[in-house]
């Protein structure tokens, strides 16, 4: 359990969000922060609550329900010398500025040899286990992954979110920022107090473990570790990585451990198809094959369009913390 | 189907503009139609896979870039502005850099021809996609009223194409809540490569749409540099002084195929070309200029001969610079070194 001391303080996700908003606000005048429902609503998840009468409605910007010109915008602010933070009001919502986000932000360096640059932040919330059917619950992070000049952050603890929220804002290149819904209220934790950093790009052993190891990222670090301190107390030592970023991806960190446990599973609420793990997969074959002891396994979404809005579909499609942990007791085991 | 018809003006309507800017327009205009053509010969002669032509946008950009103040306003085109871009101060060796994509073009020959980008002359960086640009501009001048700049705006240019896209409407409509110091202008040539207007649009008048918007619309001929600079100096002018954003619409025509891999024939004859190619805009403002006195038959002379030997020393010049090497495709990907594991 997460306990506040002088020099720190026990926040959500949400709240996490929001302190860190508001201090790069406060900071630096070059931020503005844009999208639906981000002014006098103060955000859907209300994020950005009351910010509009600190900070005015120039600097706080509810923007018309327009999601390719939101991320537009923010590109040519951003290439004009602001640090816009440009808000997807769901991850499901991202698709219509898909061509601002890979064809412009993210080639606007490289276009132009290095004479315009797009520092800004692209923050949405993803993920399911919130009943929220077809259309509030995609995840995205790999439609984004393929594409270089891009960053793309996942964290999943309230530290986490705060450090890399400011390595993101502080960045001078386009960083998509997914925060995992579900973690907004649910996950509570220690977050130091001040300005620092979490370099984008580096994983956090959340669980040391000898036996296997587990690569996650999102909600699912959170159920990854539940499920591996079930099978410390039946007697197995399981470690556990979260990513925290999937672009660029901690290779030092995920060999390191797997060298030691000799096993591999990747976990991810994505579909398996083209996702994540594949990557990782693919880079653990090419490095560490022949410091494997079983073969690399995946647990990961099912090759369907989305979860659906009733239960038994949005529980079909995730995995459980019971499910994870027979994965793991499988790979021990193997 | 030209919306409005072109009409050869009798007499000189300056609009304040002295003997040497006149001369200034007209200069550009040639500069710009030499230009083009020799990017079209280049293709011909086997020494650049592409080249894109803007013939019939001359006096609509030289006429534009007239009002554009320099190291102020900043530009974001579109890949049909060669005029437009030398007018507000890119070399025709910047140009040629471009078009022979060598190192030393501002994009390091990455980008096709004519996708310019310079911060000296104030031009954004921009891609082939269609309106993608539109909202960078408006960002920009959110930017310059954010930080109250005033005196300074924004002229963002694009095909009559380019109003079919999404984001252009998402633009206007955001411009206009914010009273944006920007300036759209449409260069309507009538064409979407292949696809006439009235495919394009039930309503062929695209500055009507600017009253759905709630800013100003003002339609012109994009034949007439004169007319052009009148429409848009004013709406600069606007603009800088927060009067907000106006939507411009010049009405010209594309003598060129879409670029050097396109057969215009496949869509339209040569007959509809050449019946367009009696109201050239270089010739009429040519003669208009000689007529009212501003220049001589023997200055006209000398100034294209003038244009033609600069066209041939820019060419020259820029076809002895190195191409880009191997090693340079994996440079500003991000800031720093990179590599996606870490």
């Amino acid at each position: 359990m997460a306990v506040a001391t002088s020099s720190s303080q026990v926040l959500n996700n949400v709240e996490a969000v929001r302190a860190t908003l508001y201090e790069a606000l406060k900071n630096d005048d070059k931020v503005v922060i844009l999208g639906e429902d981000v002014g006098n609503r103060g955000n859907v998840f209300l994020i950005t609550k009351d910010f509009v009468k600190e900070f005015g409605t120039e600097r706080i910007i509810d923007t018309p329900i327009a999601e390719a010109s939101i991320v537009g915008i923010a590109v040519g602010m951003a290439m004009e010398g602001l640090r816009p933070i440009a808000e997807i009001q769901f991850a499901d919502f991202i698709y219509p500025s898909f061509n601002q986000i890979v064809g412009e932000a993210a080639k606007t360096r490289y276009r132009s040899n290095g004479e315009y640059t797009c520092p800004m932040v692209i923050r949405t919330p993803y993920g399911g286990g919130v009943r929220g059917a077809l259309s509030h619950s995609v995840s995205v992070e790999a439609l984004f992954y393929h594409v270089p000049g891009l960053k793309i952050v996942v964290p999943s603890f309230p530290a986490d979110v705060k450090g890399l929220l400011n390595a993101a804002i502080d960045d001078p290149d386009p960083v998509l920022f997914l925060e995992h819904k579900k973690t907004y209220r649910l996950i509570k934790g220690e977050v130091p107090d001040g300005h620092y950093v979490i370099p984008i790009g580096k994983a956090d052993v959340k669980k040391e473990g000898s036996q296997l190891t587990v690569v996650s990222y999102g909600l699912y670090v959170h159920w990854a570790l539940e499920a591996a301190n079930q099978l410390e107390s039946e007697g197995m030592s399981v470690e556990v990585i979260d990513l925290r970023s999937v672009r660029p991806m901690d290779r030092t960190a995920i060999l390191q451990s797997v060298r030691k446990t000799r096993k591999l599973l990747i976990i991810h609420e994505d579909n398996k198809f083209g996702g994540i793990g594949a990557e990782i997969s693919a880079m653990v074959a090419e490095e560490a094959l022949f410091d494997l002891d079983a073969p690399i396994r995946r647990l990961a979404a099912p090759d369907v369009p989305a979860m659906g809005y009733a239960m038994p579909l949005e529980e079909a499609y995730m995995s459980s913390p019971a499910e994870m942990a027979d994965a793991m007791r499988e790979m021990v085991k193997f | 189907m030209a919306n409005i018809p072109t009409q050869v003006r009798k007499s000189l309507e300056r609009h304040g503009l002295s003997d040497e800017q006149l001369k200034t327009i007209f200069r550009t205009m040639l500069l710009q139609r030499q230009l083009d053509n020799r990017g079209f010969q280049l293709n011909r002669q086997g020494k650049v896979p592409f080249a894109l032509g803007s013939e019939g946008h001359e006096a609509l950009q030289a006429g534009a870039a007239m009002a554009f103040n320099r190291g102020k306003d900043i530009l974001a085109p579109y890949y049909r502005d060669l005029g437009l871009s030398i007018g507000i101060g890119l070399t025709p060796y910047e140009i040629m850099l471009s078009i022979f994509a060598r190192a030393a073009d501002h994009n390091g020959g990455r980008q096709f021809p004519n996708h310019y980008s310079s911060k000296r002359a104030g031009l954004m960086s921009f891609s082939s996609i269609l309106a993608a640009h539109i909202p960078h501009a408006v960002g920009a001048a959110y930017a310059l009223k954010y930080r109250k700049e005033s005196g300074r705006a924004v002229l963002v240019t694009f095909g009559d194409g380019t109003t079919s896209e999404g984001e252009w409407h998402e633009s206007m409509n955001f411009a206009a809540v914010h009273k944006l110091p920007i300036v759209f202008l449409c260069e309507n040539n009538q064409w979407a490569i292949s696809t006439p207007l009235s495919l394009q649009m039930g309503q062929p008048n695209i500055y009507k749409r600017a009253e759905g918007y709630g800013m100003p619309g003002e339609q012109f001929d994009g034949f007439d540099p004169l007319a052009t600079y009148d429409a848009v100096s004013r709406a600069m002018e606007r603009a800088r002084n927060g009067g907000g954003p106006t939507l411009l619409e010049g009405v010209c025509y594309r003598f060129l195929a879409h670029s050097t891999d396109d057969n215009d024939l496949t869509y339209r004859t040569r007959e509809d070309v050449s019946e367009r190619r009696k109201d050239d805009p270089v010739p009429r403002f040519e003669n208009l200029l000689v007529e009212s006195g501003v220049m001589t038959g023997e200055q006209v002379a000398a100034m294209k001969q003038d244009v033609l030997y600069e066209t041939n020393e820019a060419t020259d010049k820029a076809e002895a610079m190195p191409f880009p090497i191997a090693d340079d495709l994996y440079k500003h990907i991000y800031e720093g070194a990179w590599e996606p594991w870490q």
